[in-house]
């Protein structure tokens, strides 16, 4: 039943990672960019929706009402001042580009908030929970971020597949050339595609801060858990991503009952064994 | 809406990729609702004229004039929203859409005009049996259908076609060349690129050949003779 | 026409440089009679990172392998330096170069894994990689576990008897390391390996087409530079006389400070990562006290020259200047023109030398 219960909070955490990667599989979909501040800016979500709730005094799950809008336009103005001109046959430039970043986001969140370990107070929410036959017991927390996450990841799949916003996105994906015959304006599409992405990542940095302690040192972390999340799923395929998060989520897990040194070297070596057995992931549809 | 019925006009055009200059001092000019022609060798500039009026080369502001506006310069979505629209060579299909969404997409500037997918699918009625196939599965000649059905999506006032032969077979060719004819019988403008000369001189009001960036020959197929046309195509 | 068309290398300015080089590097040699203890552990700081700038520049500047886990080499190298002298007695200055071999042979695995990847998927990869043998060594309680441990007396005694004679060792070790890291950059990138590395770098089926072996030449490259890089961390974690997983692969020491000096200085020039070095250095030296405002500057820098000079300080000056410091292009030097009328001027002197 122990281990029950462990592979069922396995599964819930994949749904945070699941979220974590989204955001970094949409933009990799439409623009072929890697972020690698991308861990960083779900910390910064963080951070800002811990000045919010001190500020206002509200829920960290209502800080999201101003969080959202807040990193949706700091992506589109990240993508329109920095990173499109980044983008071009030379991966290079935008993995220089957001390594600065990280540096300059890490640094700038130590300054303005030092290193201390923070926390978002989330009141009840983070003990609440469900008991389940079997004398186990479920949080509530935990089942709201997969939930969350399932949420996320439908929208998305609907928004890719019927609407026109989604098709532009994947047309520009295919060929930008042509995509910009169809009227496409691409610098304002990937500004979009930046905006949606970092939407994402706010409320996946808003989950992080409500159930674990976070500083401004643990945004590459995040972002590898990202990253093994898309390849273990296989790039391009967004359902996938959640069968990579929650098989990262439950290897993780079951590494932390071994030892709880080894939760995190258990996903790595999950990953690794993955990477070499199956390259492709499970479900991959991108090239 | 210009009174002498000029609908496109390029003065001095000159285009560069990179260092290496294309088009040299380019002048022309067409009409409203003429079918012009455009012959030449490869690379000629022929392509990369289209290129330019469509905005994916860019010109200089004053190089270019559509209805009477310098569109010069202009990225390509600012130009489709005025109501050009162009037909790539090589047909570029987006291949992770469906051929009904490939011509949805063709309808992304929201151009007002007779052109929606039932129209497209009234000229092309076995594009919408395949409407929800990946379009890069069917025949080469379908996709070019869905390719100039795309194209029209966008309500062009001016269309244009780069290499639409290409790769298909001759009664296909025909067929394509037919419908463009019957497309642009209610008012829209035609610039075709053509490798194939007797199809650009038998659907074309007026031909210009290009030869290494420069026009070299215009006029109107019944005066231009074989031998005239031979010359300027290859410079002998 | 008189005389054939002449393909050459150098220049006036790169022999020069060659020249100054040498004169250099004989002041470097005898610096420990001159300098004091602090000015020699600096130039070993220096040589490191631009020992590793070096290497890294030709991972990524040239063949296009865009690591961002050299730090796990690093670390690597450092913790099989102190494993070798501390369970093994090796003698220290050996060990710099075993660990070495130790890296590269861990690069072999994980090659067969990273391989698989692309782009900027690879790099993250290698990242992972690199993280996993943090993580691994940070259980390993025999070399101190998370918080890692010091290189024991007898250790650092048998490196040298006086402290004297152990920092001129530890200097001539680095001054050593990065001369040869240099010295054979060149070499490679002077021969046909190097042509074959712009090739890969710039289209990897163009590439193969004419008949290089992509994966042979990308592996041999990644096993050279992790050998090499390790060695360098074995260096680096033997002047510090302590190590830590957190210290050891140390991302933004060892990649993020790396990858700021060769972008800065001039991806994919050789020149590139000792300007940037120099720079980096000075940078330091002027703004250090400013704590982490000094990283974010560093980090906006680093931003603002991979968009407005993509091809950093060094591609710049090549391309404004027509400065070449070292001779690695081929240049084609023009016969002199000599016209049957003597009315007509050569429509080209002698010494015209278009850049290939």
């Amino acid at each position: 039943m122990d281990l029950v219960a462990t592979v069922l909070d396995g599964i819930l955490l994949g749904g945070l990672y699941a979220l974590f990667a989204s955001g970094l599989s949409l933009i990799f979909g439409v623009m072929r960019l890697v972020n690698t501040a991308h861990g960083d800016l779900i910390v910064l979500s963080a951070f800002i929706a811990l000045v919010v709730t001190d500020r206002l005094g509200v829920h960290p799950l209502v800080s999201l009402v101003l969080v959202v809008p807040l990193m949706a336009l700091l992506g589109y103005g990240l993508q329109r001042g920095i990173f499109n001109r980044t983008l071009g046959s030379d991966i290079l430039p935008s993995v220089l580009v957001s390594f600065g970043l990280t540096v300059l986001l890490q640094n700038a969140l130590l300054q303005i908030f030092s290193a201390d370990s923070r926390r978002l107070q989330a009141g009840n929410l983070e003990t609440l929970h469900i008991d389940l036959p079997g004398g186990m017991a479920v949080g509530v927390l935990p089942c709201l971020m997969f939930i969350v996450a399932l949420i996320v990841i439908g929208g998305l799949q609907l928004l890719l597949y019927h609407t026109e916003l989604g098709r532009a996105f994947r047309s520009v994906s295919d060929d930008q050339e042509t995509a910009q015959l169809m009227g496409i304006n691409n610098a304002h599409l990937f500004g979009l595609a930046m905006a949606l992405s970092l939407a994402i990542v706010s409320v996946a940095g808003v989950f992080l801060g409500i159930r674990t302690n976070f500083d401004p040192s643990i945004g590459p972390t995040r972002l590898i858990f990202a990253f093994e999340a898309i390849i273990i799923g296989g790039l391009g395929d967004l359902w996938g991503t959640l069968v990579g998060g929650v098989i990262l989520g439950v290897a993780q897990t079951l590494g932390a009952r071994i030892n709880p040194g080894y939760q995190i070297l258990a996903g790595h070596l999950v990953f690794l064994a993955i990477l070499t057995l199956r390259p492709q992931g499970f479900f991959a549809k991108l090239r | 809406m210009q009174s002498n019925g000029t609908l496109l006009e390029a003065r001095g055009l000159t285009a560069f990729y990179g260092d290496f200059q294309a088009l040299f001092d380019i002048d022309f000019r067409i009409k409203r609702n003429e079918t012009v022609a455009i012959i030449g060798s490869n690379g000629a500039g022929k392509s990369t004229l289209l290129k330019s009026i469509i905005g994916l080369v860019r010109a200089k502001a004053e190089a270019i004039y559509f209805d009477g506006k310098a569109i010069g310069g202009n990225p390509a979505y600012r130009i489709i929203a005025q109501g050009i629209s162009m037909v790539p060579e090589g047909r570029r299909l987006f291949p992770s859409l469906s051929v009904e969404e490939n011509l949805s997409i063709g309808a992304y500037s929201k151009r007002q005009g007779p052109w929606n997918l039932e129209a497209v699918y009234a000229v092309f009625p076995m594009l919408k049996e395949k409407h929800n196939v990946a379009a890069t599965a069917l025949s080469g000649g379908q996709q070019q259908m869905v390719a100039i059905g795309r194209a029209l999506m966008a309500n062009p006032r001016l269309l244009l076609c780069d290499e639409i032969s290409l790769g298909l077979a001759p009664v296909i060719i025909k067929e394509i060349y037919a419908q463009l004819e019957r497309i642009t019988a209610n008012g829209t403008t035609l610039i075709v690129v053509e490798q194939d000369i007797k199809q650009a001189m038998a659907v074309s009001d007026r031909v210009y050949c290009v030869r290494e960036g420069r026009v070299v020959l215009e006029g109107r197929p019944p005066d231009l003779g074989r031998e005239e046309i031979t010359k300027a195509y290859f410079g002998m | 026409m008189n005389e054939a068309v002449q393909i050459e290398r150098s220049t006036r300015i790169s022999r020069l440089f060659a020249a100054f080089g040498l004169l250099l590097l004989l002041f470097l040699i005898i610096a420990p009679f001159y300098l004091g203890r602090s000015e020699l552990y600096l130039l070993v700081e220096i040589f490191s990172y631009l020992a590793l700038a070096s290497l890294w520049n030709l991972l990524a500047g040239y063949t296009g392998l865009a690591s961002v886990g050299q730090q796990g080499f690093v670390g690597l190298g450092g913790y099989s330096l102190f494993a070798l002298t501390i369970f093994f007695r090796m003698p220290p200055i050996v060990a710099v170069l075993a660990a070495g071999i130790v890296a590269a042979l861990l690069a072999v695995p994980t090659t067969w894994v990273i391989f698989r990847l692309k782009g900027a998927y690879f790099a993250i990869g290698t990242w992972v990689v690199a993280e996993v043998y943090r993580l691994v060594f940070a259980q390993v309680s025999a070399l101190g576990a998370g918080s890692g441990t010091s290189l024991p007396t007898q250790v650092v005694q048998s490196i040298a008897p006086t402290r004297a004679a152990r920092d001129n060792l530890i200097y001539w070790t680095g001054l050593g390391l990065v001369v040869a890291v240099l010295a054979v950059s060149y070499l490679i990138l002077r021969s046909r390996w190097g042509l074959a590395l712009t090739a890969i770098r710039d289209s990897e089926s163009a590439a193969e087409s004419v008949g290089v072996d992509n994966y042979r030449t990308k592996f041999l490259i990644y096993f050279l530079t992790a050998g090499a890089t390790g060695s360098v961390g074995a260096l680096i974690s033997m002047q510090k006389l302590r190590i830590s997983p957190e210290a050891a692969f140390s991302v933004n020491d060892w990649t993020a400070f790396v990858v700021f000096i060769v972008v800065i200085g001039g991806i994919g020039r050789m020149e590139g990562p000792l300007i940037g070095t120099i720079v980096f250095f000075l940078l330091r030296g002027f703004l250090a006290d400013l704590g982490p405002w000094y990283l974010m500057l560093l980090g906006a820098f680093a931003i603002f020259i991979t968009l407005t000079m993509p091809k950093g300080i060094a591609g710049w000056l090549a391309e404004r200047f027509d400065l070449d410091l070292f001779p690695l292009r081929r240049r084609v030097r023009l016969p002199k023109l000599k016209s049957k009328d003597s009315t007509h001027s050569a429509l080209v002197d002698d010494s015209t030398v278009l850049p290939t």
